[in-house]
């Protein structure tokens, strides 16, 4: 199966697994920033639109404020950003060396978006008083485009790990590349894409409507924070049953292209007819222990067939299984934060519709201040389950993360040092969002009293 | 041969370009270790800061675009670099994280105390990251990275008098560049005291990276001397002289204070040093490995062409827009702090209440059930390709009209709960 003899030889490194963790820590801080990139910039134009479409000054206010969450939260993706693309290279020199010629355009391509990202962020947080209204919000357009377009090109070339194409090789080298097909002719780019585009809106929007939500908690409810909480609110509810919904067909198509990664997922080591779904547990000798089985109901919903087969773990050497507890519990961590966020959306578009109204009961708002981690642990979750119940491929079935790691020491040294400055980066985020969030609200009108002013309707 | 050589000159534009423009960032950081105290000093470094805003993302964007389109053309290049040079590129990876945290974390800051450490630690990152950047640059130059994966001196590849020259003279041309474009800056804002303060940064940085430049020659030839012979001949030599006059231009245009054009020399003397290395060592990347050897296959690069083609039409228009409106004092808060300036037609009240909320919300609220029943059947039911293409579009236009059934009947409507809801003040 291992055809490769990559383009620089590959060297024995003891630290394969830290640097391993390296990039997943990179990975792990730069993704919820991604959520932020993608949905956020939407929220913010449309609370804007909004602003000028009735010249409610709230809603400029609010679009003002968050632009400036979306500036620093920029700011930050920028230099995490930074450093994945540094880890590409420094930690995985011969995935670069080898394969940079079939992946490297979506990089270069995402590079260009990122660059357009950068000047409309730009233009846009640093031009609403010398601008004018319409030509700023144009100037926020392309914040959503680029983003869009970036997460994009980054996820094609995930898929494109996960399911290969677009090459071919002989001698260790590559040829016969076809780089357009290898991005964006693949198979698995869209259900991906899909998928993390609505992880994007969910971890987005539960985020900000938890902040507002502990407004409500703490009795400070003006008009401000009804607007605030509304716009991402009702995204985050409309999105998480859909992920449900979505996340049924990234998993029939897992189960086609990637039946290991689906048997490591549920713990099922020999190929079965009609196999059950275990719900909980944990895998140990070949089984899962303590786990609730539903029979059939694996092949029931990987193939829509009662008594379909579906791949064990035993299909391939030992050497070739990725970790099964730790692909396992991540997925079952995914699966059951998404559904009780989607249990959340799901009441909160009852409540809407039915009475026109927030609820009104207090763990609801409860719930709501613990989404937002919530959903940004589901997603960093999905990303563990995929990239984890990829191993030991980097590019699968071609190249092993072992193949591709770097010869240079001291992984752990670097490791240690990025661990440090992180942990320094976030208690400086955190600290920033809560002076952000203190500062006073610019706009008269805004502010708590002039709620009085206004009229039932 | 032309198609493996241009990928390479989009990579040395976008390296000058990262030079010119982010170093000057890089530069600004290092001039707030030496503002000074007092209220003086609290300018010098406010004005490098505020210059900076709104554009030094965009300015670090250039170093992602060369490591993409390095990695896309000349893959065996860029892995045998990151991985003997591995410690200066976790230097500058830290560097530029202290960095653009730093930044952020100014604009929250509040207290002096709380200024001077942002400020402090912003200026190391400052000053080690173009410094890591440049012996990562020496150390290519001076042959001192072998074909391979980490085949290189762990510190050896990086330490040498080259690497380390290079190193230091990066630091210095951030500096000067930076003294000059901020001493422009404050010219154009009108604040000559200010102006002057830099004018006289430029000049001690300019005459400090010039003499460092001219010993840094005499290094090359002592340590590096195939570099050496590549530099005092042909077109390399033609280019250095540019650059010299370029160099000693700039500075007489500092000197009598004639800042906006010093601004373009100075860049271009400094592009013109990063254009000689690139002349000298044509087409040798890395000892037995020319761009030949190196590029990537013929598909390949033609589309890393036509990307960075397409992408330079749209990007370069939106530079322009971002300088020209920082140029035009068009970004930024405005001095005054004048409350939004909603419309000029805006009513300082909320739409007037509707009464009854549109009718076409019930209509929204069923096409949005109807598009995800669809969208169950279609995505989740069927198997076809063809069925799921349906089916995502079908839930999307569930969320985007079911959005619009919900939000803005219950922003109009949410302005009659007034009071807080009761449990809410419990």
């Amino acid at each position: 199966m291992n055809v490769l003899a990559a383009a620089l030889s590959p060297v024995h490194q003891q630290y394969l697994l830290q640097a391993r963790q390296m990039q997943a820590l990179s990975f792990a801080v730069h993704i919820p920033l991604v959520c932020f990139g993608i949905a956020f910039p939407v929220m913010v134009l449309f609370a804007e639109w909004m602003g000028m479409r009735t010249g409610d000054p709230v809603y400029r206010t609010v679009a003002r404020r968050w632009s400036r969450i979306v500036l620093a939260l920029f700011a930050v993706g920028v230099i995490t950003g930074t450093i994945l693309s540094f880890e590409m290279a420094g930690l995985w020199p011969n995935f670069t060396a080898t394969f940079g010629s079939v992946f490297g355009l979506g990089f270069a391509i995402e590079g260009f978006s990122f660059f357009l990202e950068a000047i409309f962020v730009g233009i846009y947080a640093y031009g609403w008083d010398r601008l004018s209204p319409r030509l700023h919000f144009l100037s926020g357009i392309p914040i959503v485009i680029t983003g869009f377009t970036g997460s994009l090109n980054v996820i094609a070339v995930n898929a494109w790990m996960n399911h290969p194409g677009g090459f071919a090789l002989a001698g260790g080298k590559v040829v016969h590349v076809r780089p357009w097909a290898a991005l964006f002719g693949n198979s698995m780019l869209w259900s991906e894409l899909v998928h993390m585009y609505i992880a994007g809106y969910m971890v987005t929007g539960f985020c900000m409507a938890g902040v507002y939500a502990v407004s409500w908690l703490r009795g400070r409810w003006t008009r401000y924070e009804r607007v605030a909480m509304t716009i991402p609110l009702t995204i985050g509810c409309l999105a998480a049953p859909v992920q449900a919904l979505v996340g049924d067909w990234i998993a029939r198509v897992i189960a086609v292209q990637q039946p290991i990664k689906l048997a490591a997922i549920e713990g099922l080591t020999r190929t079965t007819r009609g196999a059950s779904e275990h719900v909980l547990g944990w895998y140990t000798n070949g089984q899962i222990k303590f786990g609730i089985g539903i029979p059939h109901l694996l092949s029931l919903l990987a193939f829509h067939r009662w008594d379909a087969k579906v791949i064990g773990l035993d299909s391939v050497p030992a050497a070739d299984r990725p970790p099964i507890n730790v692909t396992r519990l991540s997925f079952q961590t995914m699966v059951g934060i998404g559904t009780l966020l989607a249990l959340l959306g799901v009441i909160y578009l009852f409540v809407r519709l039915r009475h026109r109204s927030l609820p009104t009961w207090r763990w609801f708002y409860w719930a709501l201040v613990v989404s937002g981690p919530a959903a940004t642990v589901a997603l960093i979750a999905g990303w563990v389950t995929a990239e984890v119940g990829r191993q030991p491929w980097v590019v699968y079935r071609v190249m092993t993360t072992a193949q591709a790691v770097t010869g240079a020491g001291g992984i752990p040294v670097g490791y240690a040092a990025l661990v440090v400055t992180y942990i320094g980066v976030a208690g400086a985020l955190v600290w920033i969002l809560r002076r952000l969030s203190r500062a006073p609200l610019d706009v008269p009108g805004a502010d708590a009293p002039p709620d009085s002013e206004l009229q039932p309707a | 041969m032309f198609l493996k050589t241009l990928p390479l000159v989009f990579v040395l534009a976008g390296l000058v370009l990262y030079t010119v423009l982010a170093g000057a960032d890089f530069g600004a950081g290092m001039w707030r270790l030496l503002a000074g105290g007092g209220e003086r000093g609290d300018r010098i470094r406010d004005h490098a800061h505020h210059s900076m805003g709104p554009v030094w993302e965009a300015n670090h964007v250039w170093l992602i675009f060369v490591i993409t389109v390095a990695w896309t053309a000349y893959p065996v290049f860029v892995g045998s670099v990151a991985s003997t040079l591995a410690v200066p590129f976790v230097i500058a990876a830290l560097g530029i994280i202290v960095r653009g945290a730093s930044y952020a974390l100014r604009s929250a800051a509040s207290s002096s105390r709380e200024f001077r450490m942002v400020d402090g630690s912003f200026a190391v990152a400052s000053l080690v990251t173009p410094f890591a950047l440049g012996t990562m640059a020496g150390a290519i130059a001076a042959e001192r990275v072998p074909v391979g994966n980490a085949a290189g001196g762990m510190f050896s590849s990086w330490t040498g008098a080259v690497p380390i020259l290079i190193g230091v003279l990066a630091v210095a041309f951030s500096a000067y560049l930076a003294a000059v474009y901020l001493a422009a800056d404050a010219a154009r804002h009108g604040d000559p005291e200010l102006a002057e303060a830099y004018r006289v940064r430029a000049l001690s940085a300019g005459t400090a990276a010039g003499a460092l430049a001219i010993v840094g020659l005499i290094v090359v030839r002592a340590d590096a001397h195939s570099l050496y012979t590549g530099l005092v001949h042909g077109a390399a030599l033609a280019v250095l002289i540019v650059s010299l006059l370029a160099g000693a231009a700039a500075l007489g245009l500092v000197a009598t204070r004639r800042f906006e054009p010093a601004r373009y020399v100075a860049a271009l003397a400094v592009a013109a040093v990063v254009a000689g290395w690139a002349f000298a060592r044509y087409p040798v990347l890395l000892p037995g490995l020319t761009v030949g050897q190196a590029a990537a296959p013929h598909d390949t690069l033609v589309a890393v062409v036509i990307a960075v083609l397409a992408g330079g039409a749209i990007l370069f228009p939106s530079l322009a827009l971002l300088f020209g409106l920082l140029l035009r004092g068009r970004l930024g808060e405005s001095a005054t702090a004048a409350p939004d300036t909603a419309p000029a037609t805006a009513s300082p009240a909320p739409t007037p209440p509707r009464g009854r909320p549109p009718r076409s919300t019930s209509l929204r609220t069923r096409v949005a059930v109807a598009l995800l029943i669809a969208g169950v059947g279609f995505l989740n039911a069927a198997d076809a390709g063809w069925a799921h293409l349906i089916g995502v579009f079908s839930l999307f236009g569930f969320m985007v009209i079911g959005f619009a059934a919900i939000v803005p009947r219950a922003l109009a409507e949410d302005s009659d709960q007034l009071t807080p809801p009761a449990s809410g003040l419990r």
